[in-house]
């Protein structure tokens, strides 16, 4: 018996334990995205190559509870030192207290201006400190599939360039069963995708509308243009038209990947897992325009320094070498090459213009927005609600988009007046 | 004198550590939970401020809060109903037939010993839509319409509660089986003498001798129904309980709560009313059970 | 008569095989998925055409489920080890001990029974956190490490064993815990036994708490793991019902060694009331 306890009890003491490395370490956090994943190992094996005094611990968590990990770990000391975040977070994490701005001696408003695009610095800026940078910035373009092209007819190398021929390419695209069920997507309708993004940037602005009001603290997609055309254009999609629905096979990823949608707008970070799969043959071009009007997305995810990190001033030095590694134009090519998000560099960017798949994000990067999210997910939900709403209940697109808006005010009233 | 004195002695030392495993870990957590609810607590911020009963109040104007205790009640009430009188049925034919008992007996329990995980995203793979999922293919196939099961706001709690009653469906008929092969051979064989038909032993003898068997299931199957979250946040679009919440339980509010949005006051505030509704429940089943036993 | 007897046996037999098959299907479609590769999955075939098992390959050397399993086991196993000690040690305290307190204490033990996990897990997770338990083994294990369910289960067993049994070996001069170990364990097996798959069962397969408290996805027990495979975006059904099937795969072979214990153990949890 007692041989059975004190075993139990060293199990629990080495479990516990912690391994002590004599070399500075810092622990790198990001969420798991395969491509991703296996470049930051790369460039984590070059940087400890070039600093061989410091030790990067890599470590990298799903999508959906990445937040919830991080706010339970800072505040309890166990946390990241380098953290990778979406530049919509940064006033949440710096009012809760987990980032530091970048240090200004080191990352100086030339160094910013000079070196990314000029949205990342605006994106990054928090009262009137930098608090993250990227490796790369990503946007949205229309990818098709051309044996699916092929079959249904229509030219392989020519996608649709407005929003008219697409609604139109799309309904060729689709095909139904005896029973009028689709087997295959004229284009994916995915609200919890990359939809709410096109809906948001880019259909509302197409339809002469601005979503928010420059602070980013009002709702204006309701208020200014077209209003709820733009929810009127995009649930005809699903419910008139039937070139699709949300759930088809499970997600629009999926349904491309299996060569059961013919169209799906996504970003650049799906370039490649669709490279992998054999026997697709996709195309890429710029976002439909409407009545002349292109818009697109823009979105990046940025490095910061926690507040772990300054318990120890080897950490915090190694922290920002980490970041600024990482901001490197060595970086941001191997980036592009391995998980196709773009250059956040201009320079760099330019050289891949006439790239036949970068160019056309490329392009799109010129008249890109990037929304200011005070709590993503939340107002994703709002998005994909509004959709359900008109979808799956009948509810007029009219009121369907206006309680979007009256819930995203919501949103955006409950985060600003949590800032002082 | 002596003797006792070492026994008593033996006897705290025996339970010394669990005494305090259960205050530490059952007891005082359970406090600590209706201290938090009584403050706004969002885990950032150092301190927890006492706001009262605010959000008791603030909860039931919730909109999506009082959906969850809606659905919550609808898993209980569409699931328990099925899952009782499905296994009693079940039980019933496996307590006519004398070979192969065992052998039936074994596949139906199977799911119940499933990992609930794997079991939800088989069911998810086989409610998919047209042209993958397999219960559509199988309507197709037999002339019917495609139906869209979980991506409805009407079909998705009761396909998950399908799923819910063939888990738990084993553990029933096994119970009642008991049931079954505890009551005495002569009370039938007397009532068939008497020239009562089968129809009339059902009712007349088997269910009120069973009586306390299905109100002990109906009791714990009402506590799993009401405990209802891996199959949701497993079956649902990103764990999300949708669509529009429309199979949100309360559980997975309170997940959401406090552990996606931080609050942890208002999450407290659902668990203490879960574990209300709890409460009631198994003291409806002490009185009904004490009173059986008269019977 | 006899014929009609014969015929409600033989409608009996065919329903209850149809139900049999229900019941059955969703493990073999499951199955049979896993064993199909992309380009087959989206077939409604039974058997695969090419059965392949690129999936499971893929699993065990692409992904962290070898590391799940290996924690799921040693959670189960090690929770189980210590339920089966305090809770039978308890069990016979409280059975065998006249001390007391006695009824209070069964008493406010067998009351835990009502707090629903759900209730415990936010303050369960402040503990964590402040203790800075984050990332242990022991995180995910310390809830489960008693059970009172067991501790009703024993007592109720440990009833049952004749008084001067123990009495004649407290006599002989055999220490306390000589008597537990040496006399009182042995006589109470087939509970044991029982107590012991129901406690690796639940373990294995508990979702809520380990979702809560895992933090880095090598700490993920299988059920956890399961979860997080499958909602990754980019979505493969023969790889999700690969894992599936992986997670139930132990638990299936499990049931079938122990299957009598299991149905006694269901028997025994329903006719306690």
């Amino acid at each position: 018996m007692k041989r059975f306890f004190v075993m139990l009890v060293l199990l629990a003491v080495i479990l516990t334990s912690f391994a002590f490395a004599a070399k500075t370490k810092i622990t790198y956090w990001q969420y798991f995205y395969e491509t991703k994943k296996n470049t930051i190992d790369q460039l984590i094996k070059e940087f400890e190559r070039q600093y061989p005094d410091i030790e990067v611990e890599h470590v990298t968590f799903p999508y959906a509870n990445y937040n919830q990990k991080v706010a339970s770990s800072i505040p309890a000391g166990v946390g990241p030192d380098v953290i990778n975040l979406y530049y919509g977070w940064i006033p949440k994490y710096v009012t809760s207290g987990y980032l530091i701005p970048l240090p200004e001696d080191v990352f100086s408003k030339e160094y910013l201006q000079s070196q990314f695009f000029s949205f990342v610095s605006k994106g990054v800026e928090f009262n009137g400190k930098y608090y993250a940078l990227p490796i790369a910035v990503r946007s949205l373009a229309l990818f098709w599939n051309k044996k699916l092209f092929e079959k249904a007819g229509l030219d392989p190398e020519k996608p649709p360039t407005t929003l008219q021929e697409l609604v139109e390419y799309a309904k060729k695209l689709t095909i139904y069963d005896k029973k009028g069920n689709i087997v295959q997507e004229g284009l994916t309708m995915q609200p919890s995708g990359q939809g709410h993004h096109w809906i948001r940037e880019v259909l509302v602005r197409e339809f002469g509308g601005v979503p928010y009001t420059s602070d980013a603290r009002t709702v204006l997609y309701d208020k200014t243009g077209a209003g709820s055309d733009v929810l009127k254009f995009y649930t005809d999609l699903i419910t008139v038209d039937r070139v699709g629905y949300p759930g088809f096979m499970n997600d629009d990823v999926t349904a491309f990947k299996a060569q059961k949608a013919a169209m799906t707008i996504d970003g650049s970070f799906r370039i490649g897992t669709l490279n992998k799969i054999k026997g697709l043959d996709w195309g890429v071009a710029e976002l439909p325009s409407y009545l002349g009007v292109k818009s697109n997305f823009a979105s990046f995810w940025a490095n910061g320094i926690t507040t772990n990190a300054t318990k120890d001033p080897k950490k915090l030095e190694a922290a920002i070498k980490f970041i600024k590694f990482l901001s490197s134009p060595e970086s941001m090519k191997l980036w592009l090459k391995n998980v196709g998000e773009l250059p956040a560099n201009p320079e760099l960017a330019k050289q891949y213009f006439d790239d036949p798949v970068y160019g056309a994000f490329l392009r799109g990067l010129e008249y890109a927005h990037a929304t200011f999210f005070v709590d993503e997910s939340a107002q994703r939900q709002v998005m994909m609600d509004a959709v359900d709403k008109v979808v799956l209940k009948g509810i007029a697109p009219e009121i369907a988009w206006k309680e979007a808006a009256e819930e995203e005010q919501k949103v955006l009233d409950n985060f600003w007046s949590s800032v002082h | 004198m002596r003797l006792r004195q070492k026994k008593i002695i033996t006897a705290y030392t025996f339970l010394a550590i669990p005494l305090l495993f259960f205050i530490v870990v059952r007891f005082y957590p359970m406090v600590y939970s209706f201290w938090l609810s009584f403050t706004d607590w969002d885990l950032i911020s150092p301190k927890k401020n006492f706001i009262g009963l605010l959000n008791y109040i603030n909860i039931f104007k919730d909109e999506v809060f009082v959906k969850a205790i809606i659905n919550t009640l609808k898993y209980v009430a569409f699931g328990v109903p099925a899952v009782i009188i499905v296994s009693l049925y079940l039980a019933l034919v496996l307590n006519r037939i004398k070979k192969f008992q065992g052998f039936y007996r074994l596949l139906y329990v199977m799911p119940y010993i499933t990992p609930l995980v794997a079991v939800s995203w088989v069911w998810k793979w086989m409610y998919q839509q047209p042209p993958i999922g397999f219960i559509n293919n199988l309507l197709t196939i037999l002339g019917l319409d495609s139906q869209p099961f979980l991506m409805s706001t009407s079909q998705a709690l009761p396909s998950i509660v399908v799923t819910t009653v063939w888990v738990n469906l084993g553990y029933c008929v096994i119970i009642f089986l008991a049931g079954l092969q505890t009551i005495p051979q002569e009370y039938i064989e007397a009532a068939k003498i008497d020239g009562a038909n089968r129809r009339q032993i059902l009712w007349r003898i088997t269910i009120p001798l069973l009586n306390p068997i299905i109100v002990f299931l109906a009791v714990t199957q009402s506590i799993t129904f009401l405990r209802i979250f891996t199959q949701v946040y497993n079956m649902t679009d990103q764990g999300s309980g949708g669509p529009l919440n429309s199979t949100k339980p309360l559980v997975l509010y309170i997940y959401q709560k406090a552990f996606m949005s931080f609050d942890m006051g208002t999450a407290a505030t659902a668990t203490v009313i879960l574990f209300g509704i709890i409460m009631i429940i198994t003291l409806v089943q002490m009185i009904i059970l004490n009173k059986n036993i008269e019977y | 008569m006899v014929k009609r007897d014969r015929l409600t046996t033989i409608s009996a037999y065919v329903f209850l095989t149809i139900f049999a098959v229900l019941m059955v299907f969703p493990f073999i479609w499951m199955f049979s998925s896993s064993f199909k590769d992309s380009g087959e999955i989206y077939e409604f075939n039974l058997f695969p055409k090419y059965p392949t098992l690129y999936n499971y390959q893929y699993i065990f050397n692409y992904s962290l489920f070898p590391r799940w399993f290996l924690n799921s086991l040693l959670i189960a196993v090690v929770t189980t080890v210590s339920v089966l000690f305090f809770d039978s040690l308890i069990g016979y305290t409280l059975a065998k001990f006249d001390f007391p307190g006695r009824k209070l204490i069964f008493i406010l033990i067998l009351s835990t029974l009502m707090i629903p996990t759900e209730m415990l897990v936010i303050p369960w997770y402040i503990m964590v956190r402040n203790l800075h338990w984050m990332g242990t083994y022991w995180s995910i294990m310390f809830p489960g490490m008693i059970s009172a369910f067991g501790i009703f289960l024993m007592k109720q067993f440990m009833s049952t064993i004749p008084n001067d049994l123990i009495d004649a070996a407290r006599i002989d001069g055999v220490s306390e815990f000589g008597i537990f170990f040496k006399i009182v364990l042995p006589l109470v097996k087939p509970a044991l036994a029982t107590l012991a798959i129901f406690n690796f069962i639940g373990n294995w397969n508990a979702f809520l708490w380990p979702l809560i408290v895992t933090s880095s996805p090598k700490m993920y027990t299988l059920p956890v793991g399961v979860a997080y495979f499958s909602s990754e975006n980019s979505m493969s059904w023969e790889l999700i019902m690969t894992g599936a099937a992986v997670s139930t795969i132990p638990l299936i072979i499990f049931f079938l060694i122990f299957q009598k214990q299991i149905v006694k153990g269901i028997t025994m949890s329903g006719l306690k009331g």
